[in-house]
């Protein structure tokens, strides 16, 4: 388990998800599993967030707007792919429109696997990131450079 | 003051729709005076994975169309295939086809109150929404084994049977449900904030509707009384359906009919679980499908349409699939047109737009 002295914020992008992921992600935020205790907001804008939380597969019109969002976010900052299709492109890989998981464009922290992953697993991916998130700060404040 | 033209981008990263669409609303100042959709940010092609995969594995794709109304998706296909084979089903399969069918409209029309709500900004309802589709949710992952992707139904009937004890199980534990989604459902229809964020908003006149093909709740929100489980696919011929209609055209409308589809659904799995024939739940399936078939439907959103063609070997040659949220988007164009800016998101989601469907 990790802790960090700020709530972590979070921006979430749909690139080619089939939509299963994505309401797993929102299932996180809401009563049942409720990951707000833990101070994470899900935000809409990219320069307020620490994690980015992508399903789904890249594809050839997505590319740019993942590495946008991606390129908005302050530094350090995490990603965490969720589902298999972040993590390789999964079922769909051989699609003629599907280039492969999101560390094809961007470089990408933790991987949570699944079809779909679940709520649990996750939360547990994000707490990950966490620390993740946590020694890229400490990384910072000695000077050794971000990300 | 003249007024000026400017071209307002929604999406495809927009915090009220989870999913990446992109329109150019262009304003005259708080006007919308057109908007133009552009999608493809989630097409994966996967229509011509049928050429790759084997005719029963391909119900998996077929699942993966949208993680929302997955289970429906399976059914349409292996209908389909079932067809062309002249295989004839178990009727307990189709009845619990059904029971499954029933419950994944539950969770989407929650799902969808729930990101109604949020776009409203009534945060409290959508959680509440949400709340309630756990339990939804808690059902189907008992008896299938997965939340949202079932991976339950194949071609030849269902993978797995759910016990009659369970069954009267599952309806008591409905009982409690509708009665909470009732309380839910309440908001919506009365809430002083939701009519006048609803009310008159969003109109689509029933001529407009039928001219450009709306489908589901946002065709039966305009008062076209159309409604694919009336065609009797799977059980539905035994049991005793009514479609659900509102002919205000506006969003408050389409929120109604969605809203009133919760009991009906209940209505629906009350009857089925009373009726469900004793008996296997799958055939034998042997040898490959040769012909045609053109399967529907009805998802949450609409009618969704499969066309299947063919031709005796273990890959067939075509599954188009044509999903409710494509057949809705020119209804969509309509109805922003003219409105105010404020009242986009709202409007966009009154057709519950599923993108991973309408792009595949
Ligand atoms: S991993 Fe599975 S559930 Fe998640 S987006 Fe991909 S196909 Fe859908």
């Amino acid at each position: 388990m990790s802790y960090l002295t700020k709530s972590p914020w979070i921006i979430h992008y749909d690139a080619s998800s089939c939509n299963g992921c994505d309401i797993e992600v929102l299932a996180s935020l809401t009563p049942l599993y409720d990951v707000e205790r833990f101070g994470i907001i899900n935000t809409g804008n990219p320069k307020h967030a620490d994690i980015f939380l992508v399903t789904g597969s890249v594809n050839e019109q997505n590319k740019e707007v993942i590495k946008n969002i991606y390129d908005q976010m302050p530094k350090p900052n995490v990603v965490v792919g969720v589902g298999i299709c972040a993590c390789s492109g999964g079922v769909f890989r051989e699609c003629y429109n599907v280039s492969g998981g999101v560390g094809e464009i961007i470089p990408v922290d933790v991987y949570v696997p699944g079809c779909s992953a679940k709520p649990e697993a996750i939360i547990d991916g994000v707490v990950k990131a966490l620390g993740i998130l946590d020694q890229k700060y400490k990384a910072l404040k000695e000077g050794g450079g971000s990300n | 003051m003249s007024s000026r033209r400017i071209v307002v981008p929604f999406g495809p990263q927009h915090p009220v729709l989870p999913e990446p669409i992109h329109l150019d609303l262009v304003l005259e100042d708080e006007h919308v005076v057109e908007a133009i959709p552009s999608i493809g940010y989630v097409h994966r092609g996967l229509e011509r994975l049928v050429e790759k995969r084997d005719y029963k594995d391909f119900v998996y794709i077929a699942e993966r169309i949208c993680g929302i109304c997955s289970f429906i998706h399976s059914v349409a296909y292996c209908q389909g295939i079932e067809n062309i084979m002249n295989l004839e089903v178990p009727r307990r399969a189709d009845y619990l086809r059904t029971i499954w069918s029933e419950y994944s409209r539950l969770h989407s029309h929650l799902l969808w109150l729930g990101l109604f709500a949020d776009a409203m900004g009534f945060e409290n309802l959508f959680m509440n929404s949400w709340r309630l589709r756990e339990k939804v949710l808690d059902a189907m992952e008992e008896t299938t084994g997965g939340r949202v992707i079932q991976g339950v139904c194949k071609v030849g009937g269902v993978r797995k049977d759910i016990s009659n004890s369970k069954l009267s199980e599952m309806v008591k534990d409905l009982d409690i449900l509708s009665s909470e989604m009732e309380d839910l459902c309440n908001v919506f229809f009365d809430d002083d904030t939701v009519r006048h964020r609803t009310k008159g908003v969003g109109f689509l006149s029933k001529d407009d509707a039928y001219k450009l093909g709306a489908v589901g709740p946002t065709a039966r929100g305009c008062g076209i009384s159309y409604d694919v489980r009336k065609t009797g696919y799977a059980a539905y011929n035994d049991l005793d359906i009514a479609p659900v209609v509102e002919t205000g055209g506006d969003c408050y409308s389409r929120c109604n009919v969605r809203a009133k589809e919760l009991l009906q659904s209940v209505d629906i799995i009350r009857q089925a679980v009373a009726n469900i024939p004793d008996g296997d739940v799958d055939v034998k399936v042997k040898g490959n499908p040769n012909g045609e078939y053109f399967s529907r439907v009805e998802q949450p959103r609409g009618e969704c349409i499969h066309y299947i063609k063919a031709n005796g070997k273990k890959n067939i040659q075509r599954d188009r699939v044509r999903t409710p949220t494509s057949a809705n988007i020119p209804a969509l164009v309509k109805m922003l047109a003219g409105c105010e800016m404020a009242d986009v998101p709202v409007i966009v989601l009154t057709i519950d737009p599923c993108i991973g469907c309408a792009e595949r």
